[in-house]
């Protein structure tokens, strides 16, 4: 490359010029603290568990990196899973903070074929939250706790500063019991399998972004806040050797497609046009300039099934009340193993990647 | 949306791109200006669908791409001053400069907070009063009228705690300096539609005249894109050179009178580096006298930091397609998608990066081909 000193310090005019296709950036990935991006669900956050907290914890369990783990209790196998959350705003369009303590637990279980069964409740209130906010979140968790058939049998609270919170943070870990016969991992996907997705991708990433970012879109997007264990259970009925679920979260479709295809050492196709993706949520994705596979669902789940069961599954997802919109949306390969690749609307292909950090909105 | 379906039509794309294909006689370089074109070119695929003898090359037309890393670091230094609340558009936080970038500021304490608008910019400011608060104006002619709306505005209640860090960068001399560079290919031009909305295309038709070569307005979608290539390929093939608009639904000649009318009131033309490309006499904007008190490369002292890129990239030569990516000495030792050196490591699509997360598929010393069409 020519010589890049400034014009400060050179003629300027008349310098050998150097053209062609610098395009988007991508970040930097060595940081010495944390940055929004760890908590992205992208590679960012897949780094930091890969090298902080595998090397601390390891075991034969977490290494698997279920959304739950599942393990052997005398003659019970039982699934485990905790997550925590710290969504601004606390209340949004289609649910609130705690809604997703509730249904996003109960779905990490669920993705290992599990029964939902008992939920613990952590709080970390902020000095000054409004007593009043805070009883509609513990009563928001009760209805959705009763809705997915979970209780919620223990918990803890504790008070920070003023300024050292966000109003109120919420922690759930679960249990439930896995049935005889169901072996559902994130490595089991085969080529041949064919790709399901329950409804529409971005719905709440996108209503997140809505509110927090006072943007103002045609139609309120509505967050697809949801619980699947209802659903899965019909899936693993009429399909007991459903190979892969996973609930595609932070970092979205491609996230979880990703983190599928290199774990199962295959390759993975899918159809553009197939997306279920709302009129409203492809809009504002196109204003921001996201790609709606990179947007956080929380009431969606993909599943891999061999294909002679897959419409046996589509039929059973569509008849559940949260999967009216189940599409076909791909196949798994031998080819290109790791690699997920998309056929465009335009009928060519390219690499589906996951995102780094977080997706931000595009000047260009 | 429209043109979500309309502009989209798989069917339609392979229609044109069956005329292109009946058009070309022999091969054409054209060059996309704008990183939008870009973006969209990839992530539909359409190169793949075009002729052989047709070849996209990639311009310079992405503005978080082309903003200098001397910009960046002065963008780095004021957001690291306590006193200050540093405002730039989503994607610039994560544009690497020599000590970090902005994500990196934020994390270690610095107040960097996301914009859609530089207006919001001025609202922070005129909350704050006792902070001060700077926006990145980084872009080309479709960003820059919000842009000078913001300084006027803070000019005119006297916002006087809010500055911009201004690196605007200008097409049509990006244009005749590719045209005027020993190393160039490009037979044509797909003009920014965007930019075109603003400045209308005018000024085009000077550049079409002296250096006999097709500019033709385009959008964005598959199918304006495709339409844009088509006409540059008719152009070509019966040996005219216009300026075209392929893009009526946007642009019109005389484009944003009102903005053009803001921004000559506010800017004025200056010389610019440009990342990847080395400086380009009278590329930039910067502030008029009237309103440099809202200048922060003056306000904040950092005129002075200067940065150097690395000498070791040969990312120009990958460019011009002298060499290989892999056939550089600092690919995948010095430079990587982690600490690129050069424009194409640094970019998710360019041609290094693409050549380092691929390369488990794609042999390093096989020609270029696209993973995607092992699918």
């Amino acid at each position: 490359m020519a010589d890049k000193t400034p014009k400060s310090s050179r003629n300027g005019a008349g310098d050998p010029i150097d053209f062609g296709g610098p395009v988007c950036p991508v970040p930097l990935q060595d940081y010495p603290n944390v940055i929004l991006g760890h908590g992205g669900g992208g590679k960012l956050s897949a780094e930091l568990v890969e090298h902080v907290f595998l090397p601390a914890f390891k075991n034969d369990h977490l290494d698997v990196l279920r959304d739950s783990a599942v393990i052997q209790l005398t003659g019970q196998r039982l699934a485990m899973s905790t997550d925590s959350y710290v969504v601004r705003p606390l209340f949004f369009p289609g649910g609130s903070i705690g809604d997703l303590a509730i249904n996003g637990t109960v779905n990490d279980l669920a993705m290992s074929g599990a029964k939902p069964l008992y939920l613990s409740a952590a709080f970390i209130i902020e000095e000054g939250f409004p007593i009043a906010e805070l009883k509609r979140i513990a009563d928001a968790m009760g209805a959705a706790a009763r809705h997915a058939g979970v209780t919620v049998i223990t918990g803890d609270t504790k008070v920070v500063e003023q300024g050292h919170g966000d109003g109120c943070y919420i922690n759930t870990a679960g249990v439930g019991v896995v049935p005889d016969g169901i072996d559902i991992a994130p490595n089991n996907a085969r080529p041949g399998d064919v790709v399901i997705v329950s409804g529409t991708l971005g719905d709440h990433g996108m209503a997140i972004m809505s509110v927090r970012e006072g943007l103002e879109f045609d139609a309120k997007i509505q967050s697809d806040s949801a619980p699947l264990a209802d659903m899965v259970a019909a899936i693993t009925e009429v399909c007991p050797d459903v190979h892969v679920l996973r609930d595609p979260t932070r970092g979205g479709l491609a996230a979880s497609l990703n983190e599928i295809a290199a774990s199962s050492d295959c390759g993975i196709v899918i159809e553009e046009t197939r997306l279920p993706i709302h009129p409203i949520v492809q809009s504002a994705c196109e204003i921001l300039g996201f790609d709606p596979l990179l947007v956080a669902n929380e009431g969606k789940l993909v599943c891999m099934v061999p294909a002679a069961f897959a419409g046996a599954v589509l039929n059973a997802i569509q008849a559940d009340k949260h999967g009216s919109n189940a599409a076909i949306i791909g196949h798994v390969v031998a080819e290109h193993p790791g690699v997920v690749v998309a056929k465009t609307v335009i009928g060519a292909s390219r690499v589906v990647v996951t995102a780094i950090g977080e997706q931000l909105p595009r000047i260009c | 949306m429209k043109h979500l379906t309309e502009y989209r039509d798989g069917e339609k794309a392979k229609r044109l791109a069956g005329e292109i294909q009946r058009l070309v006689t022999r091969p054409w370089a054209i060059m996309e200006v704008c990183g939008g074109q870009t973006h969209s070119i990839i992530r539909n695929g359409i190169d793949q669908i075009l002729p052989d003898k047709i070849e996209m090359i990639h311009g310079p037309g992405c503005p978080v791409c082309v903003t200098p890393l001397d910009v960046i670091d002065k963008a780095l230094a004021i957001a690291s001053r306590p006193d200050v609340i540093f405002c730039s558009f989503g994607d610039m936080l994560r544009v690497p400069g020599s000590e970090g970038d902005l994500f990196k500021v934020k994390a270690a304490g610095g107040d960097v907070r996301v914009v859609y608008s530089p207006l919001d910019a001025v609202k922070i400011a005129r909350e704050n009063p006792d902070r001060e608060v700077v926006f990145l104006a980084i872009g080309f002619e479709t960003t820059a009228p919000a842009n000078a709306m913001a300084v006027k505005l803070a000019h005119d209640q006297c916002v006087d705690n809010f500055s911009a860090l201004v690196s605007h960068v200008l097409v049509p001399p990006a244009i005749e300096a590719i045209m005027n560079s020993p190393g160039n290919r490009v037979n044509a031009f797909l003009a920014a539609g965007h930019v075109c909305s603003v400045t209308g295309f005018d000024h085009y038709r000077p550049l079409c005249d002296r250096y006999k070569v097709p500019i033709v307005i385009t959008g964005f979608e598959p199918l304006d894109l495709l339409d844009g290539i088509r006409r540059c390929v008719a152009q070509l093939e019966s040996g005219s050179a216009a300026v075209e608009n392929a893009y009526p639904r946007v642009v019109s000649e005389q484009g944003n009178v009102a903005a053009q009318t803001l921004l000559d009131e506010v800017f004025e033309t200056t010389d610019r580096n440009w990342r990847g490309i080395g400086s380009i006499p009278h590329s930039g904007w910067r502030l008029r006298d009237t309103y440099r008190n809202f200048d922060a490369e003056s306000k904040f002292d950092v005129a002075a930091i200067c940065t150097r890129e690395s000498t070791l990239c040969r990312a120009g030569d990958v460019l011009k397609g002298a060499i290989k990516p892999n056939q550089c000495e600092a690919f995948g030792k010095q430079c990587t998608p982690r600490t690129p050196l050069g424009a194409t490591m640094v970019s998710g699509e360019g041609a290094c990066a693409a050549y380092y997360n691929y390369g488990r598929l794609v042999p390093l010393n096989a020609p270029d081909t696209n993973v995607a069409e092992q699918a």
